[in-house]
């Protein structure tokens, strides 16, 4: 042999021994890692989502239920063969869309896409009859969320929507679900996910490099989600929402005996029914650039001075620490007091006269209360405000906010400088630092009812509510029921506009300045109307709802919030005896 | 008849002869796995049937090809090579076009690639030419190979275009004048040519390739880029491969082929589903199978007892080691995906008639060392 002949063949040794070297890394370090790819391609499981649980309102009224609904999708192998025009034609949708779609990156190559929710009956039938021009297009029977009430329980119910990153991150709930799932993302549909999202169901199968299914492997049907029973009435919750007619504001009802929570309503509202299956771009745009902003829920997270609402609280705690009497004439209303060069106003700038507790709740003389103020201090105010639970979340929700009741530690912690008896007149009349929730004031209004017991309001039918007695005078109670019957009932009274004929009801007025009066000639934007509030029960004699209604910048209580209140108690009733007599 | 000479079958290498045909059984086995259909619906398709019905037309035209005396061939090279030029040219005018590239002529009864029946005709000629000629080669006579049998037939085939087979044409020009004698500055010069034209001519070769050419190198530079793309043969290759294990997972058993994960799996990608079925135990022994092909085969042309005949045998024997380590180094991905078949195994007619006419004078080369006897 030469050495050419040599180095031939130890070149071809050489390369020989790469090869086999190569197999060895392949084959045999390797090879756990290379079957587990292969059986990857060759297996897919496939996460069936499970019915969720239906959401009945206390009468058994479904308040969200699933009814099917027909997806179009296309297999990804025929993406490109797809006949644009036509199929752009008979789904009604514009082809720049279509071929948008189509082009889209999806997270399996395999998985078909989605082209168009919510197919009608029409549009199925063009596409079957069309079937043999359009291959690869599949027609997909599915369950949709449908909220029959739409706005009206928007806010309550929540919405659904494909687990973000977040969730997958912070759950071990959703790690193991596909990312077109959908799961709650706000509301009740989000607190309650796990009990309503049921057990998904799984398909094991073979699949081709194509995706075409060969074999199934294992199957385990979905398992439905729980369905929920609420203690919400759904037709006080539709009234309300009418009656508001997308004003901004809140209306909150609680069973007062039980704590149970009757209607949540927070407005404007939003469809929710927009929301399956992603939000288009420009309704969500729209949501979020409205300047009344339509998601946030007011009824719980809306924080309000709460004005002469709060005037209740003051007289309880007069008469509680036994400073006052109902009958005894505390001060003559002149249309406002003077105190060292600040003069603080009473709403009736001609004056009261000589006023006692019974007429100071009805006509809601401001001087009364300064002087009520006065005369038991900051202290006290706080200590009942808090008794009755603001300033604090009332254990309903996790989303609540707490509002504020304001005394010389906190002024001196937080404003850094101290306690003035203005401060004291102030929130004796419900201005000032205080801020309350709708919810937060409804309550207060139910403890007072029900003779003085604390209950953290509930949503969830059968819940065993924690329940505080405050050990209040019941008799103390009894006079301010009275007195707040006659705000509506007498002629005098500050609601007196808003008596019904159907239902009687009492409760206090209260009106929010937003702007001071001499700020409001100055200022020029639009937000410089009063909040308008209006707390009360129904009825009189033996109480079963306790309600609170608010409307942003609707000016007086007396004249927007308690005839808005007449309308949803009556809009209730009135519905209520139509559906009666219909069975 | 012909006249059988009974040294001459004793002379017959029987080994190779055995080897290359039991390559081929194991290959027809392994396209019949290969394209299965899976769970048993629809029909095998009869890719198999074919395979074995070229095997038994191959080991004719081999009976043939080792029955007259490989010398006489010499005579009629210019014939032959003016034949094989021609082809070259029609395929260009009157070709099929199969996925983008003219690489068939169709005779009606049946289409044949005459790239294939060209490779043997380019070895027998480029051997007769150089056989002659004394060692080392001149520059004149250099210039004269390299341009007759490098570059013309090089250029009429990178316009099929079939650049696999056309680098190849080029690559067995060079070895076979290396192997002949170069004048050492020779060798210097043509490597420095090709290294500077390799860096200027770049940008040309890139604009020049097809865009699928493109995408094979850059799915071979990093596979992870476009998985369902090109770096999808690549990456599924790799898994079949890797998936077979020490031992394999059984004849078929294997799941990426039938399930058609893997992209020409009866063609090009042919090894890897022997791999996954047979593991790294069957892919030794047919790797050792092809070794001592190779040895045996170049053997030949270190014993043949003239130019002619070790030109032949050399010249065949790279052009089956350049296809198989350009084969088995592509479905390793260790090399680029360019659609060269596995010899003797890939389903192809035309190209293993080739081989086999290849074998076939390899073997006659053998059979008439003996000057002796056969003056």
């Amino acid at each position: 042999m030469t050495l050419k002949d040599r180095i031939f063949i130890g070149i071809i040794s050489m390369m020989f021994i790469v090869i086999l070297l190569k197999l060895w890394q392949l084959q045999v370090l390797n090879t756990e890692k290379y079957k587990k790819l292969a059986e990857q391609n060759r297996i897919r499981i496939i996460k069936i989502p499970a019915p969720r649980g239906i959401i009945y309102d206390r009468n058994g009224i479904p308040l969200v239920e699933n009814i099917p609904s027909f997806a179009a999708l296309i297999s990804p192998e025929y993406t490109d063969k797809v006949d644009v025009n036509l199929l752009a034609k008979i789904l009604n949708i514009s082809q720049e869309d279509l071929q948008k779609k189509l082009k889209k990156k999806h997270e399996s190559i395999y998985m078909p896409i989605r082209i168009k929710e919510d197919l009608t009956f029409k549009e199925i039938a063009m596409i079957e009859a069309r079937r043999s021009e359009l291959p690869g297009l599949i027609i997909e029977t599915e369950i949709k969320r449908h909220y029959p009430f739409g706005p009206a329980t928007a806010h309550l119910l929540g919405y659904l929507g494909r687990i973000t990153e977040n969730q997958i991150k912070n759950n071990a709930r959703y790690q193991n679900l596909p990312s077109y799932f959908l799961v709650g993302q706000t509301g009740l549909e989000k607190i309650f996910d796990e009990r309503l999202m049921g057990i998904p169901g799984e398909k094991i199968i073979e699949i081709d490099a194509l995706g075409r299914e060969l074999r199934l492997i294992k199957e385990s049907p979905p398992v439905k989600g729980e369905d929920i029973y609420l203690t919400i009435d759904a037709l006080l919750q539709e009234s309300a929402y009418k009656a508001f007619e997308n004003h901004p504001g809140a209306f909150v009802a609680i069973k007062p005996d039980t704590g149970e929570i009757l209607a949540l309503l927070s407005s404007p509202s939003f469809n929710p029914n927009m929301f399956i299956e992603g939000i288009s771009g420009n309704y969500w745009n729209e949501l979020v650039n409205n300047s009344n902003n339509p998601l946030l829920n007011r009824a719980i997270q809306g924080q309000y001075p709460p004005g002469s609402t709060f005037k209740i609280i003051t007289a309880i705690a007069g008469l509680e620490e036994g400073v006052i009497t109902p009958d005894r004439t505390l001060v003559n209303c002149t249309g406002g007091i003077s105190f060292g060069k600040w003069r603080f106003g009473c709403w009736h700038k001609e004056g009261h006269g000589p006023v006692n507790l019974i007429r100071a709740l009805i006509e809601s003389c401001d001087v009364y209360f300064y002087e009520l103020g006065r005369i038991i201090g900051i202290g006290k105010i706080h200590k009942y405000a808090t008794l009755l639970g603001l300033g604090n979340s009332t254990g309903f929700s996790s989303e609540e906010k707490s509002g504020l009741v304001p005394n010389e530690e906190w002024k001196k912690n937080v404003k850094k400088t101290s306690w003035f008896l203005g401060d004291t007149f102030n929130t004796a009349i419900g201005q000032g630092f205080l801020k309350v929730t709708p919810l937060q004031m409804t309550n207060v209004m139910a403890t007072i009812v029900n003779g003085g017991i604390k209950i953290t309001p509930y949503i969830i039918r059968g819940t065993e509510p924690h329940k505080e007695n405050l050990n209040l005078n019941s008799i103390n109670l009894e006079i301010i029921k009275d007195a707040l019957s006659g705000v509506v009932n007498e002629p005098n009274g500050t609601a007196a506009g808003a008596r019904s004929y159907i239902i009687k009801f009492g409760g206090k007025t209260g009106t929010v300045q937003v702007v001071s009066k001499k700020m409001k000639e100055k200022v020029s934007y639009k937000n410089i109307e009063h909040h308008a509030w209006f707390i009360g029960f129904a009825p009189v004699e033996k109480p079963e709802i306790a309600f609170s209604v608010i409307v942003e910048h609707g000016g007086s209580g007396g004249s927007v919030a308690a005839p808005l209140s007449r309308n949803i108690l009556e809009g209730y009733i009135l519905k209520k005896r139509q559906l009666n007599v219909k069975n | 008849m012909l006249k059988i000479d009974r040294r001459l079958i004793s002379s017959f290498d029987w080994i190779s002869f055995g080897i290359v045909v039991f390559i081929c059984i194991v290959g027809i086995l392994t396209i019949y796995s290969a394209t299965r259909p899976p769970l048993d619906e629809g029909e095998q398709p009869p890719f198999y049937v074919k395979q074995l019905i070229w095997l038994t037309i191959a080991i004719i035209a081999l009976c043939i090809f080792v029955s007259f005396d490989y010398i006489k061939l010499k005579n009629f090279w210019l014939i032959f090579y003016i034949t094989g030029i021609i082809l070259l040219i029609i395929v260009l005018f009157m070709g099929k076009t199969a996925m983008g590239a003219k690489r068939w002529i169709n005779l009606g009864f049946f289409s044949f690639q005459p790239s294939e029946i060209f490779k043997i005709i380019f070895i027998i000629s480029i051997s007769s030419f150089l056989e002659d000629k004394p060692s080392p080669l001149s520059v004149k006579d250099t210039i004269k190979t390299l341009f007759i049998f490098g570059i013309i037939p090089f250029l009429l085939i990178v316009k099929q275009p079939d650049l696999g087979t056309a680098i190849l044409i080029l690559t067995i020009t060079f070895i076979i004048i290396i192997y002949k004698g170069l004048h050492p500055k020779l060798m210097i010069i043509l490597l420095s040519i090709l290294i500077i034209s390799i860096f200027f001519l770049w940008d040309i070769l890139w604009e020049g390739l097809k865009e699928y050419q493109r995408n094979r190198l850059i799915a071979f530079i990093d596979p992870n880029i476009d998985p369902k793309g090109i770096g999808y043969n690549i990456m599924q290759s790799v898994i079949t491969i890797g998936s077979g294990g020490l031992f394999g997972k059984g004849f078929l058993e294997g799941t990426q082929g039938p399930l058609k994960f893997l992209p020409e799996r009866h063609t090009d990608f042919i090894f890897p589903i022997f791999a996954e079925e047979w593991g790294f135990i069957g892919c030794l022994i047919l790797l050792s199978l092809y070794f001592i092909l190779f040895l045996r085969c170049f053997q030949t042309s270190i014993i043949a007892k003239n130019s002619f005949g070790k030109l032949l045998s050399l010249g065949f024997t790279s052009i089956f080691m350049l296809y198989f380590f350009i084969n088995i180094g592509m479905t390793l991905g260790i090399m680029p995906v360019v659609g060269i078949p596995l010899p003797f195994m890939s389903y192809g007619g035309t190209t293993l008639l080739a081989n086999f006419i290849g074998i076939a004078l390899i073997i006659n080369v053998r059979m008439r060392r003996f000057e002796l006897f056969y003056p």
